[in-house]
C-alpha cells in the first residue's frame, strides 16, 4: 500500500467556479422572473440585468456522447454553462433574447425536450431499478422512458392547473421520495428465504431487528441456522432484503406496482404532505408499463378539468373529497386504502362533514 | 473488432417514442465508442438488463468497495449472472459530490467525461436521489484510479452508508429573487464540516443536508432531511404596490381574489378598493403562494434568517416523517451566526450517535424518546412553533410545571 495515494479531503466544491458569470454577478441580487415561454424563465436583477434559463428533457442516464452533446449545445448557444435540476433537467443561460430562439431550435434538433417549466408535468424523478440497483422491484429507467413518451406533451406546455411532480420508485423503501403522482412498487407476498444461504450472508440479528412489525425470528432449518417469517405478520415490505438477500421479496409475479397521490414538498398554501395511496394491484409489466400509465393519465386528466388554478393534486382532491376522486378516475375504493399504521386515526373522518 | 452484441428484443422497445431514450444512449456506447473495453462492458450490461426485463429480477448485489483511506462513497455492485455477462460483472458506482446548486462549466464537464471515457463505462448522471453525480459502472480496480484522477482537480466522494450523506440546496441565490438566505454557504459549511463522517461510516444510518432558500422548498428538505434549513424573514414582506396594482389591472379584482387572496391559508391578505394589498404581516406564515403568483410586486422582507426542521425521512422503518421545526428562525449573517448553525448540527448529530439504535434515522430517534427529550438533549428550548397544537391527552406528569413556567417567563423577559 505503499505507493497508494492519499484523497484530498475537499468535500463539496465551491460553485462560483462554475457558475455562469450573470449569476456570479448578480448573487443574491435578482429581482423577479417571468416565463416567457414553457420551457424558458427570464431572471431579471435589480441593475437590469437579464438572464434566460432554458429547460431541457433528458433520458438522465446520460452517455457521454449525450453529456459531450450538451456540452458542445452550451459552448455554442449558452457560454459554456449547464446547471442540473433536481429532477436532473439542464438549464442553458443566455443573456440577451435573441439566442434564445436559435438554443431551443439546437436542443429540439438534438433530440432533446424543452419544457418542464412553470405549470407543466416535469420529468418524472427516477431512482436506480434494474439498471443499477441491488434490491429493485422494477425498473426506474424504462418506467420513466416509457411514461415521459405518453406525457411528453404536457411536458412541453404549461397548461396543468398547478406544476406536477411525479416519481417512481422501485422498492417500498420509496427513495423517490414524495409526488403529486408516484408509481411505486408494491410487494404482495412475503419473502421466499434460501435457508442454505442465510447463515453464511446475513447477519440474523440485524435482520430481525429491521423487521417493521416483529415478523422474524431466528430459527434453525434443515439443521442450519436461518430465518423464520410469521406470514400472518409480514407486511410484504422487503425491509429484511437488503440486510439478507436470501431473504427475496422480489417476484415476477407478485410484485405489483401501486400508485400514490398528494405528495408536495412545497410549503406554498398548506404544509407539506405525504401521497395516499389510490391504486394497487397494478402489473409490474416493462418493457413500457401501460397500465400503469393509463391510471396516470387518467389522473391528470381528471386533474387538468376539475382542478382550480394553483391546486396542487392532493389540494384538488382535499376540494372535492376523496369519494368524488374515486368516481372520476373510476379507481375501487378498497379496504387496503383504510390506514391501520401508526397514527392511522388521524387519516379518519371523525366529524360529519359528507359531500353528496 | 466485431463483439458479439446481445439481442435485446425487450430493451429495443424503449427505443421508439419522442422522450430520448437511455437505451439508445447504451448502445451509443456498445456500438459507436472507440474504446472496445466500453463496447464490451455497455453490451454485456444490456445483456443483463434485458435478463431483468425478460424475469423481472435484479442481478445486482451490494459488497465491499472502497477507495484507499475512505470507508464509503462507492456503491459496489457485482453481477450474479456475471458468467453471462462477464464484461459488467463488476458495475460499481461512485458517488461525487456535485459543487453546491449544481453549477457546471462545460471545460468541467468534459474534463470529467475524460476522465470517466479512461476508467468506466461511459455511463454518467446528475444526478441521483440523495444529489451525487453518478457516475455509474467500473470495477474495482478502476475505480481508485478514477478517484483518484478527479480528486486531482477538486472532487470528492459523497457518502454512502450509515454516514453524513451529500448534502443538497436550490439555485437560490445564484438566480432566485424568493432567495432568504446563501444557500450555498449554508450546505457547504454544514457538509464539509462532517467530511470525515461522510468518508468514513460510523453512524446509526444516513444523515442528510438539505438547503432551500424560501418555503418553496425546491429541494424537498422538509420531507427527506434530517436537517432542513428553509430561508424565510421576519420583518414585514414587501410589497411594491404599483406592480401590486398593475397586476390587478392586467388580470381583473376576481382573478386576484380567488387566487391570491382567498388562498392565504392564514387570511392574511385584503385586496383594498384602490386595487393595493393589505398584508396583515404577523399572520402570514411565510408559505410562499402570493409571491409566488406575483413575483413582480411581492419579495420577502429584509430580514432574512432560516428555519430549521429536524428528522425528516423516508419510509424505512416506521413511516414516512417530514421535519418537525426545532429552530424557527436564526439569522444567518455574521460569522458568529454561520458557528452557530454549525455548532446545532454538531450537537444534534453526536446526541443522535450516542442515542439512536442501529439503522434508526434521527427522526425515528426523535419519535422513540420524544421531542422534549430531544430538545433537551441537544440544549435547545421548547416553542410553541414546534407544535401544530399543544397536547390533546391529559395523561402526562406535570410536577415540574411552575419552574417550566419560571423558565418560560425569564426568557420571554431575556429576549424583550
Ligand atoms: S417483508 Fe417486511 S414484514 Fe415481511 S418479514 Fe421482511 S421485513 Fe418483516
Ligand atoms: S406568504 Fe402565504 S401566508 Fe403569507 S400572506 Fe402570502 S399567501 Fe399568506
Amino acid at each position: 500500500m505503499a505507493d497508494m495515494r492519499d484523497p484530498i479531503e475537499t468535500g463539496c466544491p465551491d460553485p462560483f467556479q462554475y457558475m455562469h458569470p450573470m449569476m456570479r454577478r448578480n448573487f443574491g441580487l435578482w429581482a423577479y422572473h417571468e416565463d416567457p415561454r414553457p420551457g424558458v424563465l427570464l431572471h431579471v436583477a435589480k441593475n437590469g440585468d437579464k438572464l434566460w434559463t432554458i429547460k431541457a428533457g433528458t433520458q438522465r442516464i446520460l452517455d457521454l456522447f449525450t453529456l459531450r452533446t450538451l456540452c458542445q449545445i452550451a459552448d455554442d448557444y449558452s457560454d459554456g454553462f449547464i446547471r442540473f435540476t433536481i429532477r436532473s433537467n439542464p438549464e442553458f443561460f443566455v443573456t440577451e433574447e435573441s439566442r434564445v430562439e436559435p438554443l431551443i431550435e439546437k436542443l429540439e434538433e438534438a433530440g432533446f425536450i424543452v419544457g418542464g417549466t412553470k405549470n407543466s408535468v416535469t420529468t418524472l424523478s427516477h431512482t436506480q431499478g434494474w439498471l443499477h440497483c441491488d434490491i429493485p422491484g422494477t425498473d426506474a429507467s424504462g418506467v420513466v422512458k416509457s411514461m415521459m413518451d405518453e406525457l411528453i406533451d404536457e411536458f412541453k406546455v404549461s397548461e396543468m392547473p398547478n406544476r406536477v411532480h411525479i416519481t417512481t420508485s422501485c422498492c417500498q423503501i420509496n427513495c423517490g421520495g414524495q409526488g403529486d403522482i408516484a408509481i411505486n412498487v408494491q410487494h404482495t407476498k412475503p419473502p421466499k428465504i434460501n435457508h442454505d444461504l442465510v447463515a453464511n450472508v446475513c447477519e440474523r440479528p440485524t435482520v430481525v431487528a429491521r423487521c417493521p412489525v416483529a415478523a422474524i425470528r431466528p430459527a434453525m432449518v434443515n439443521g442450519k441456522p436461518s430465518l423464520e417469517v410469521d406470514e400472518k405478520k409480514c407486511i410484504c415490505c422487503g425491509a429484511c432484503f437488503p440486510p439478507c438477500p436470501p431473504m427475496q421479496i422480489n417476484d415476477a409475479e407478485h410484485t405489483k406496482l401501486a400508485i400514490w397521490v398528494g405528495g408536495n414538498h412545497s410549503n406554498a398554501r398548506g404544509k407539506p404532505t405525504f401521497q395516499k395511496l389510490v391504486a394497487a394491484g397494478i402489473p409490474n409489466n416493462p418493457p413500457r408499463w401501460p397500465e400503469a400509465t393509463a391510471i396516470v393519465k387518467r389522473i391528470l386528466a381528471e386533474y387538468k378539468a376539475g382542478a382550480r388554478d394553483w391546486e396542487r393534486v392532493g389540494e384538488w382532491i382535499e376540494r372535492i373529497g376523496w369519494p368524488r376522486f374515486f368516481e372520476l378516475v373510476e379507481l375501487p375504493f378498497t379496504k387496503y386504502h383504510i390506514d391501520n399504521w401508526r397514527g392511522a386515526r388521524k387519516s379518519l373522518n371523525a366529524s360529519a362533514h359528507i359531500r353528496f | 473488432m466485431a463483439i458479439n452484441k446481445h439481442h435485446t428484443p425487450m430493451l429495443d422497445q424503449l427505443e421508439s417514442g419522442p422522450w430520448p431514450s437511455f437505451i439508445s444512449g447504451i448502445k451509443r456506447l456498445r456500438d459507436e465508442h472507440p474504446e472496445e473495453r466500453i463496447n464490451k462492458m455497455t453490451n454485456d450490461l444490456l445483456g443483463q438488463l434485458e435478463h431483468s426485463y425478460e424475469t423481472r429480477k435484479g442481478y445486482w448485489k451490494g459488497g465491499t468497495v472502497s477507495v484507499f483511506q475512505y470507508g464509503g462513497g462507492i456503491i459496489p455492485r457485482f453481477s450474479e449472472v456475471g458468467h453471462a455477462f462477464p464484461e459488467s460483472k463488476e458495475f460499481h458506482t461512485l458517488r461525487v459530490q456535485p459543487p453546491a446548486g449544481n453549477h457546471y462549466s462545460t471545460d468541467m464537464l468534459r474534463q470529467m467525461a475524460d476522465s470517466w471515457e479512461k476508467y468506466g463505462s461511459g455511463l454518467v448522471t446528475f444526478h441521483g436521489q440523495t444529489g451525487n453525480i453518478m457516475f455509474i459502472g467500473t470495477d474495482t480496480e478502476q475505480t481508485q484510479h478514477f478517484f483518484d484522477e478527479i480528486n486531482d482537480y477538486g472532487w470528492d466522494l459523497g457518502g454512502a452508508g450509515p454516514c453524513v450523506r451529500t448534502a443538497m440546496s436550490c439555485v437560490g441565490a445564484a438566480r432566485c429573487e424568493m432567495s432568504c438566505t446563501n444557500e450555498q454557504k449554508a450546505h457547504r459549511l454544514l457538509v464539509n464540516n462532517f467530511t470525515d463522517d461522510v468518508h468514513r461510516p460510523a453512524l446509526p444510518y444516513k444523515f442528510k443536508f438539505k438547503v432551500s432558500g424560501c418555503g418553496n422548498d425546491c429541494q424537498n428538505a422538509v420531507e427527506r432531511a434530517d436537517f432542513a434549513v428553509i430561508g424565510t424573514w421576519r420583518d414585514d414582506m414587501n410589497v411594491n404596490q404599483d406592480e401590486f396594482k398593475a397586476y390587478v389591472g392586467r388580470k381583473g379584482r376576481q382573478h386576484v381574489i380567488d387566487n391570491i387572496i382567498t388562498r392565504c391559508p392564514t387570511n392574511a391578505l385584503s385586496l383594498n378598493d384602490d386595487d393595493s394589498l393589505e398584508v396583515n404581516n404577523k399572520d402570514c406564515v411565510r408559505c410562499m403562494h402570493c409571491l409566488n403568483v406575483v413575483p413582480k410586486a411581492l419579495h420577502p422582507g429584509d430580514d432574512r434568517g432560516v428555519t430549521i426542521l429536524i428528522g425528516g425521512k423516508r419510509t424505512l422503518k416506521i413511516g414516512d416523517l417530514m421535519g418537525t421545526v426545532v429552530v424557527p428562525f436564526k439569522k444567518l449573517d455574521t460569522e458568529e451566526d454561520w458557528e452557530e448553525i454549525v455548532e446545532l448540527a454538531e450537537e444534534i448529530i453526536d446526541f443522535w450517535a450516542e442515542n439512536a439504535l442501529e439503522h434508526e434515522r434521527c427522526g425515528e430517534m426523535i419519535e422513540r424518546i420524544g421531542l422534549v427529550n430531544f430538545l433537551e438533549g441537544v440544549g435547545v428550548e421548547v416553542d410553541p412553533n414546534m407544535v401544530n397544537n399543544p397536547r390533546e391527552s391529559s395523561y402526562i406528569r406535570m410536577d415540574g410545571w411552575d419552574e417550566e413556567a419560571v423558565k418560560w417567563f425569564d426568557r420571554q423577559a431575556e429576549a424583550s
